[in-house]
């Protein structure tokens, strides 16, 4: 019945966040009841808490429990060492699926933040700005299949001299005669920046908002300061802007090449891997569920995560800084 | 007013009970869960057949539809919530999940004994496992057609070939005139190359007949054997010459397997053959509403390369399982094998029955009518390779067609990579 | 103003505007790169499935003009679209609203509060942003069999919930310690608790963050398939809009247009809802908040 699942919807909607707060009250009460000095050394767990057991049941324990299958066999009843990561190892088309993860990593991030980041910064100044953000938004609220059917249709291939059907050889045609419509999806020259141009068109949305969200807060009176010493534009991006910004572009980067380890969608939806196109997470998905050998699926994965703490090394003295009210 | 008398009542409230204790209208109640691919215009069909089902039976049936079966099918699987009823992926999973234990021995479940009247054997062979039957086939396509536009080819000149050297003279004709004689595109999403795998199947079949076949998928024939390479080296003289394929290389990949036959019904045509199995009679007509199925577009069987081979046909179907044995699932399963049920498809234009008693006058047209004669009739007939073998094997080869039109000169390397696939994917686990 | 005063400022004034219209360029360039595929696609919904697949949606505005309205028609009246539509906002909403408020208690503890190991715990939280879904299925569809919770909405609550809190604490947690340390301090000397600072000044001076999170949560929540068919299940009775969506399409892939008009219909209320929060955005709120 339908009026039953709004009415559980909205017992959700407002019941957890009192039994938050409710929770929250009651351990503060609790707390009073320990010696003063333990109370600031406990606090910290309490308030972590209802974070805490969530991460722990639904992302910690599947990546451990995977760690332990990559040891384990297809059917995950006989322990065979590092087979499973000797394997991964020997086949070929394993240079490739890494090379395409390092390009996803580099380019696709690259763009998006970086972009982002400039429709962040000048829409700012612009009467019309909500109608440019929008345009960029747009993308992230359309879902994967659909964007899957909108770029097939983009990089549709119609031979030369016949009617252009796909939108970016007709454009290319039009602009030059001399130019010949490309199968993009399906050159191995193309292919792969085709790709991550989808992912770049659906993301760069996302960094922009949360760009935007803290220029925002940047107080303006900096920037007047700094124009009447006679600063320029260029001057005040790049000597104001940009430190004071740092922190959440660090966030957005962070995000992004964490999350782009294990880019899926996309590359499922449009290619499927083929044509030297394929990334770790797709990999990991056919070994999985088409092949249903876990203990190879699970190496996979577990090399995804290790992958990570590069990253988590660069951001370490990051981490570090900042101090806190006891 | 006198007050009602509750107790006259009470004899009438027991009546209900009465009745389902011991009701010989079948009516048990309940429900069944199916999980299955079928979408859009398939669930309708679905829909309206499981209706007389649910009123005769009282059973509620709740169908999940996914185009991610095999993740959602692995994941319930393995996690202990597996749907009552499914649609498995290919036979090669079946046997797969069989061998696991996971799906439930159908003999103690459907009336064998009648599905064998109504069903050719190798239907209940196809199904079984270890000589236990665990799959049933709702419905079914026939593969290895080639598809033309009557009128074109009269105009040009040409009939209908006998053999494979006949059709390779008549395209290689056509191609002289300047005009590509086939028209190919094997994009298929996630499954991109499947049309070129039966391509090469049904080459392979006509000219090394069906026991070789079936040796090829049970893994028991090497890639880089002369009889396999030979195959897909055929096909290349086809695929691979852009005189001969309509738009070359760029178009075959990128063109969706459902699109690719509108070159065919261009005027003047800009292609005469199209190869593929009977569902694509649907996006035909679909496309071209005014055109009618025998008059305006017909097919013909692959020519053999062996005359003896003239009669072998390739079948596929939608395969579906028991994980959970209950009064419904059983009552569901059995009532998807029977000739009533199936002729919601066919007369839906959406399959052939391999059930036999399904009227052919249930066929909307000459062309699937002919079709399902066919499939009754043949004397040889074997299941989609690429479906039999196991799933690693199938997807290899679904990509090594993608990568023989991409690199048509890599031939021996791609043959190189899927025998080494081969020994990995049947080797046991 | 001296002459070559006047000339500087001239020449200032120069460059400003030149640099004004590469602005305007700029953004206009990139508004009509990312505008063309959506409106492809929304010409392409109002086109019948024949013409987008032989035509290119920009012929749409040349003769013959055949527009229809009839994949929107087809997606309207699917048996089960009320249905769904209500479903999802039933997994949509609880799930935005339950892990930010996790998030906000978790972040907070990370940036203002001192324990030993801190660093380290925040590491991990960031890092499992890198786990795949896919390796979670199994596991934790396991443990809801167990507890009788497949097939409920609390299942996708939790684990939308669990699922987002990684980015949630990293965004919040990286807010919350930009906030003025002063305000903190001060607020504590006067004698505020931590969870009054939290509700009195952290929560409203986050609403810039609050927001965004809102944003990407909701949409991402409401346009996820796979956790919601696994979780909750695809039957019609609970089935989100997403799924019911998806089985426009036949196995065979016909269908696709549906597809076209569906992603609109969808996008609808992700994009209400980024208007809404929209005005959080708005300078002013943290003035002065954000300093070098």
């Amino acid at each position: 019945m339908e009026l039953a699942t709004l009415l559980w919807g909205l017992v959700a909607v407002v019941g957890v966040p009192l039994l938050l707060c409710g929770y929250v009250a009651a351990t503060e009460k609790l707390l009073g009841l320990a010696p003063a000095r333990r109370r600031n050394a406990l606090r910290p767990w309490l308030w972590l808490a209802p974070g805490f057991v969530p991460l722990a049941v639904f992302l910690i324990y599947p990546a451990l429990h995977t760690l332990l299958l990559s040891f384990l066999n297809a059917t995950s009843t006989r322990f065979v060492g590092v087979a499973n990561y000797a394997y991964i190892f020997s086949t070929r088309s394993m240079l490739t699926v890494l090379r395409n993860n390092i390009l996803w990593l580099v380019v696709f991030t690259g763009v998006t933040v970086v972009l982002g980041l400039i429709i962040a910064v000048l829409t700012d100044r612009v009467g019309y700005e909500w109608v440019v953000k929008a345009t960029i938004f747009v993308p992230m609220a359309i879902s994967f299949v659909a964007a899957g059917v909108i770029w097939k249709f983009m990089y549709q291939y119609q031979p030369a001299g016949t009617a252009q059907v796909g939108t970016v050889n007709a454009a290319l045609s039009a602009l030059s005669s001399s130019f010949k419509p490309q199968a993009w999806l399906f050159n191995k020259a193309e292919n792969n920046w085709a790709l991550i141009a989808v992912g770049v068109w659906m993301w760069t949305g996302f960094a922009m908002v949360i760009l935007s969200a803290a220029l925002k807060g940047i107080d303006e009176s900096l920037f007047e300061a700094a124009r009447i010493e006679g600063a320029n534009e260029i001057q005040i991006f790049f000597r104001i802007i940009l430190p004071l910004m740092k922190p959440t572009v660090i966030v957005v980067t962070t995000t992004l090449v964490i999350s782009v380890l294990k880019i899926f969608d996309i590359v499922y939806v449009m290619t499927n891997g083929s044509l030297d196109t394929d990334v770790i997470a797709n990999q990991m998905y056919k070994e999985m569920f088409n092949y249903q050998n876990f203990g190879r699926a699970s190496a996979i994965a577990t090399l995804l995560l290790l992958a990570i703490v590069p990253v988590m090394a660069l951001n370490i003295k990051r981490f570090g800084r900042r101090g806190a009210t006891p | 007013m006198k007050k009602s008398r509750p107790g006259v009542l009470l004899p009438f409230l027991a009546l209900p009970l009465l009745c389902s204790a011991a009701d010989p209208s079948g009516k048990i109640g309940g429900r069944v869960s199916v999980l299955g691919v079928w979408g859009g215009q398939e669930l309708d069909v679905f829909n309206d057949m499981v209706k007389p089902f649910e009123q005769r039976t009282g059973v509620k049936v709740e169908f999940e539809g996914t185009r991610d079966l095999d993740a959602v099918l692995t994941t319930r699987v393995e996690a202990g919530n597996p749907p009552d009823l499914a649609l498995l992926p290919n036979p090669g999973k079946m046997a797969e999940l069989a061998r696991q234990g996971k799906l439930v021995d159908l003999n103690g479940v459907i009336d064998v004994a009648k599905m064998k009247q109504a069903y050719a054997k190798s239907w209940l062979e196809l199904g079984s496992v270890d000589g236990k039957l665990v799959g049933i086939f709702p419905k079914a396509s026939l593969k290895g057609l080639v598809w033309y536009v009557p009128k074109n080819l009269k105009a040009a000149g040409i009939t209908v070939p006998k053999s494979w050297d006949d059709l390779m003279a008549q395209s290689q004709a056509l191609a002289k005139k300047g005009v590509a004689p086939w028209a190919i595109g094997i994009e298929s999403g996630a499954a991109s190359g499947w049309v070129g795998t039966d391509w090469l199947e049904n080459i392979f079949l006509k000219t090394y007949g069906p026991t070789k076949y079936v040796a090829w998928y049970e893994g028991k024939l090497p890639w880089t054997s002369p009889e396999v390479k030979s195959v897909w080296q055929a096909w290349g003289r086809i695929v691979n010459d852009p005189k001969m394929a309509y738009g070359g290389s760029a178009y075959v990949l990128s063109t969706n397997f459902g699109q690719a036959f509108t070159p065919l019904f261009e005027n003047p045509p800009q292609a005469y053959f199209h190869f593929q199995a009977t569902f694509i009679q649907s996006f035909i007509q679909k496309q071209y509403p005014n055109l009618k199925p025998g008059a305006d577009f017909d097919f013909f069987a692959l020519p053999p390369e062996k005359p003896e081979f003239a009669k072998a046909a390739e079948i596929a179907g939608d395969l579906m399982g028991m994980f959970k044995k209950t009064p419904q699932s059983a009552a569901l399963i059995e009532y998807m094998t029977s000739a009533e049920a199936q002729a919601y498809w066919v007369k839906a234009a959406n399959g052939i029955s391999p059930n036999r008693k399904v009227a052919l006058g249930d066929y909307p047209d000459p062309l699937s009518r002919g079709a399902a004669q066919i499939l009754t009739a043949a004397d040889i007939t074997v299941f989609d390779a690429s479906d039999m073998m196991p799933s690693k094997m199938g997807t290899a080869f679904f990509s090594a067609v993608v990568n023989f039109i991409s690199n048509p000169d890599q031939l021996d390397h791609i043959l190189a990579d899927l025998e080494s696939v081969r020994k990995d994917a049947y080797a046991a686990k | 103003m001296t002459a070559s005063a006047a000339a500087v400022h001239t020449g200032a004034v120069a460059v400003r505007g030149a640099l004004r219209t590469t602005v305007h360029l700029v953004l206009v360039v990139v508004s009509l790169l990312w505008l063309t595929p959506t409106l492809g696609l929304f010409i392409s919904s109002l086109r019948p499935a024949g013409l987008v697949t032989t035509t290119g949606w920009w012929r749409a505005f040349s003769t013959p003009f055949r527009f229809t309205l009839e994949n929107y028609a087809h997606v309207l009246v699917q048996a089960n679209m009320g249905r769904s539509f209500v479903n999802s906002l039933v997994v949509a909403i609880p799930a935005t609203v339950m892990p930010i408020l996790v998030a906000a208690f978790a972040a907070y503890a990370f940036a203002w509060m001192r324990f030993p190991g801190r660093n380290a715990l925040f590491l991990v939280v960031v890092g499992l942003l890198v786990v795949p879904l896919q390796v979670t299925l199994i596991p934790v569809l396991r443990m809801f069999n167990a507890a009788h919770l497949t097939g409920t909405f609390a299942a996708v609550w939790i684990a939308h919930t669990a699922y987002g809190l990684p980015f949630a604490i990293y965004l919040l947690r990286s807010f919350i310690e930009g906030l003025p340390g002063e305000m903190m301090e001060s607020a504590s000397l006067d004698g505020a608790s931590h969870a009054q600072i939290f509700f009195r000044l952290v929560l409203p001076t986050s609403v810039p963050a609050i927001a965004s999170l809102a944003i990407f949560q909701f949409m991402w929540v409401w346009n996820d398939l796979l956790v919601a068919l696994i979780y909750l299940g695809g039957t019609p009775r609970v089935a989100p809009m997403t799924v019911t969506i998806s089985n426009l399409v036949n196995s065979y892939g016909g269908g696709w247009q549906y597809l076209t008009a569906a992603a609109f219909i969808s996008m609808l209320l992700p994009l209400v809802v980024f208007f809404a929060l929209q005005r959080y955005f708005v300078r002013g709120i943290l003035t002065g908040s954000v300093k070098g």
